[in-house]
């Protein structure tokens, strides 16, 4: 007798967590045109020595304020720098403020509100009350008072915007942690025997990892801005180095007779953060279990 | 309702002790002596000495902290070098300006973000619910310099409607004032506005879609009635606490925009403080905002306790 073959259907791929996610991000047309914007940036500061028309610090007093012309595409500044250059040289410090001082907000944030969360206590009311003393500092007042206190340049402007950012991050995993770590696989995890560092980095932090992205993701949009205010008003970047920020100061005294000067700079702060909104308004969209 | 005021304000009470600690070790952050830092480019040993003897720098730090503090609760903030006035003197000169800016800031904010949020929970998914979703990403990516440039270049330079920068007292001349201070007002409200504009169309989608809001239809009410009446008033209270902590975004954004239209406030005293070396004014100036934002949250808190009939029951 022939043994009759019943064909079995393949079962579905489980995918993980992090698959979906992604697949939910890919869906969301906000979010694709954020990437491409940040990629667009990060692809222009890598390669800014090599697709930079001139050198953004060479001036020609033969070239002051000229209008955009075939030269000069984003026309030329006050002391006939190439404002395309000097664009595109601007998107390093830029970028590189967003993801240094959000960073550093993580890698002293997290920590600490993983200790106030898990540990609770004595600890955590220490911890709470310091972070609500910061939170009532306005972000830029107290980033300006402490790039003030440490003396103007980029390096400095990245580490007091990353400390103004840090109590957010805090209270975000502090927040989360309390919510984890009363679920069941963590008293499992505690009933076999893990130490509690282990439960803390092994089972509570890849829990919450994703609304950490989701925040710092909208950070590094919040940092960026405050980057160009703090070089707008000459704590930042320092001249003759090019950032948009002390781009725009400059801009503001020729607004009548170099108007160009302030479009540039200023559009490609808002193109930056925008992407980052973009990608972190969709980041949170996919991570949401509700929209699953 | 006296049980949870009392609670309320012995909850800040640490926050505040912590806000005088930060605030008081920003000075610690100088590099080298603070009386050098201090002293500006002289360097003179007289004005050295001075400080050294003005602040205790020789005394240990809790002391030094708590000489700081019993000043600060005496109404001492300390004095301006380049100004050679008491801080606080100088915040009260400052604040009234940035306060009226603040004002219409907010008044801006409240009208834009609260209708564009109604206008687009009422017409979800349509083309004006798009029309405010990107309003809204507008208003938080702009950098308010950078909309405050664009705007004198249109209105001041191209047009010639409003005055680019300065500012009149209202006393002086009200027509004057309002010319001044329109464009900064607007450059700050749009950020709020935005915040605002995402919080009320999430509350009103929320609510719209409640059983009480059902019945209301159910009833035959008219649809404004239904809106304006039964679900604002309700999507509204959360929006009360968010005003206040965007009260506190108002005075940082006050900062730049101050800078931008040369408005002689706040803003303008702490970054001038901060390129003059006079710390004691940058200090100061953190100090009574932080100071300001906790009241105003308390405030937010005690009216969203008033207000919200769920917290009482």
């Amino acid at each position: 007798m022939a043994a009759i073959a019943i064909p079995v259907p393949a079962a579905p791929r489980e995918l993980t967590p992090a698959r979906r996610a992604l697949k939910r991000l890919a869906r969301r047309r906000g979010a694709m045109a954020g990437l491409a914007l940040v990629a667009f940036f990060v692809a222009i500061a890598l390669l800014a020595p090599w697709i930079s028309p001139y050198d953004p610090l060479a001036t020609s007093w033969s070239a002051v304020r000229k209008a955009p012309s075939m030269a000069h595409w984003f026309g030329t500044d006050d002391i006939g720098r190439d404002v395309l250059a000097r664009v595109v040289w601007g998107a390093r410090a830029s970028l590189l403020a967003g993801l240094v001082s959000v960073g550093i907000a993580l890698c002293v944030g997290v920590p600490i509100g993983l200790a106030a969360g898990y540990v609770g206590g004595w600890t955590d009311m220490l911890i709470s009350r310091v972070t609500d003393a910061m939170l009532a500092c306005p972000f830029l007042i107290l980033a300006i008072a402490l790039a003030a206190f440490l003396g103007p340049s980029l390096t400095n402007a990245m580490i007091a915007i990353g400390i103004a950012a840090t109590p957010i991050f805090i209270r975000l995993t502090r927040g989360q942690v309390l919510a984890v770590k009363v679920e069941d696989y963590i008293e499992a995890a505690r009933a076999v025997g893990n130490s509690h560092l282990r439960i803390a980095l092994r089972h509570v932090l890849p829990n919450i990892v994703a609304p950490l992205i989701v925040q710092a993701t909208l950070a590094i949009a919040a940092a960026v801005i405050a980057e160009a205010s703090l070089s707008f008003l000459g704590l930042g970047q320092q001249p003759p180095a090019p950032s948009w920020g002390s781009m725009l100061n400059i801009a503001k005294n020729y607004v009548e007779n170099a108007p160009w000067m302030a479009v540039w700079p200023g559009m490609s702060i808002f193109l930056l953060v925008l992407s980052f909104n973009l990608l972190g308004d969709g980041l949170r969209d996919a991570l949401d279990p509700r929209h699953g | 309702m006296l049980n949870f005021l009392l609670k309320r304000i012995a909850a800040i009470i640490p926050t505040l002790f912590f806000v005088s600690v930060l605030i008081f070790g920003l000075q610690q952050l100088l590099p080298g002596d603070p009386a050098i830092a201090m002293a500006g480019e002289e360097r003179d040993p007289n004005v050295i000495a001075y400080l050294r003897g003005k602040f205790h720098l020789d005394d240990p730090l809790p002391v030094r902290y708590w000489y700081w503090v019993s000043g600060v609760f005496h109404g001492d903030l300390g004095d301006s070098v380049r100004i050679q006035k008491p801080v606080v003197e100088l915040i009260g000169e400052k604040l009234p300006v940035t306060i009226e800016l603040a004002v219409l800031a907010m008044t801006i904010a409240l009208t834009i973000g609260i209708s564009a949020g109604i206008v687009s929970a009422v017409l979800k998914d349509t083309k004006w619910d798009y029309a405010a979703n990107i309003f809204a990403l507008w208003g938080l990516s702009t950098p308010n310099f950078w909309l405050g440039i664009l705007l004198i270049l249109l209105f001041a330079v191209k047009l010639g409607w409003l005055p680019a920068s300065g500012y009149v007292s209202p006393f002086e001349d009200l027509k004057a004032n309002l010319a001044a201070m329109i464009m900064p007002a607007f450059v700050l409200g749009n950020a709020i506005a935005a915040v605002l504009m995402r919080h009320t169309r999430s509350a009103m989608l929320q609510v719209l879609s409640s059983d009480y809001v059902r019945t209301a239809r159910a009833k035959g009410l008219d649809e404004r009635v239904v809106v304006l009446r039964h679900a604002l008033r309700n999507a509204l209270i959360p929006i009360v606490t968010l005003g206040a902590l965007q009260f506190g975004e108002l005075l940082g954004g006050a900062v730049l925009t101050e800078q931008v239209f040369s408005i002689p406030g706040f803003g303008k005293l702490i970054v001038d403080a901060v390129f003059n070396r006079d710390y004691s004014v940058v200090q100061g100036v953190v100090l009574f905002t932080a100071t300001a934002y906790i009241t105003l949250n308390l405030l937010a808190d005690i009216a969203y306790f008033a207000i919200n009939p769920r917290m009482r029951a």
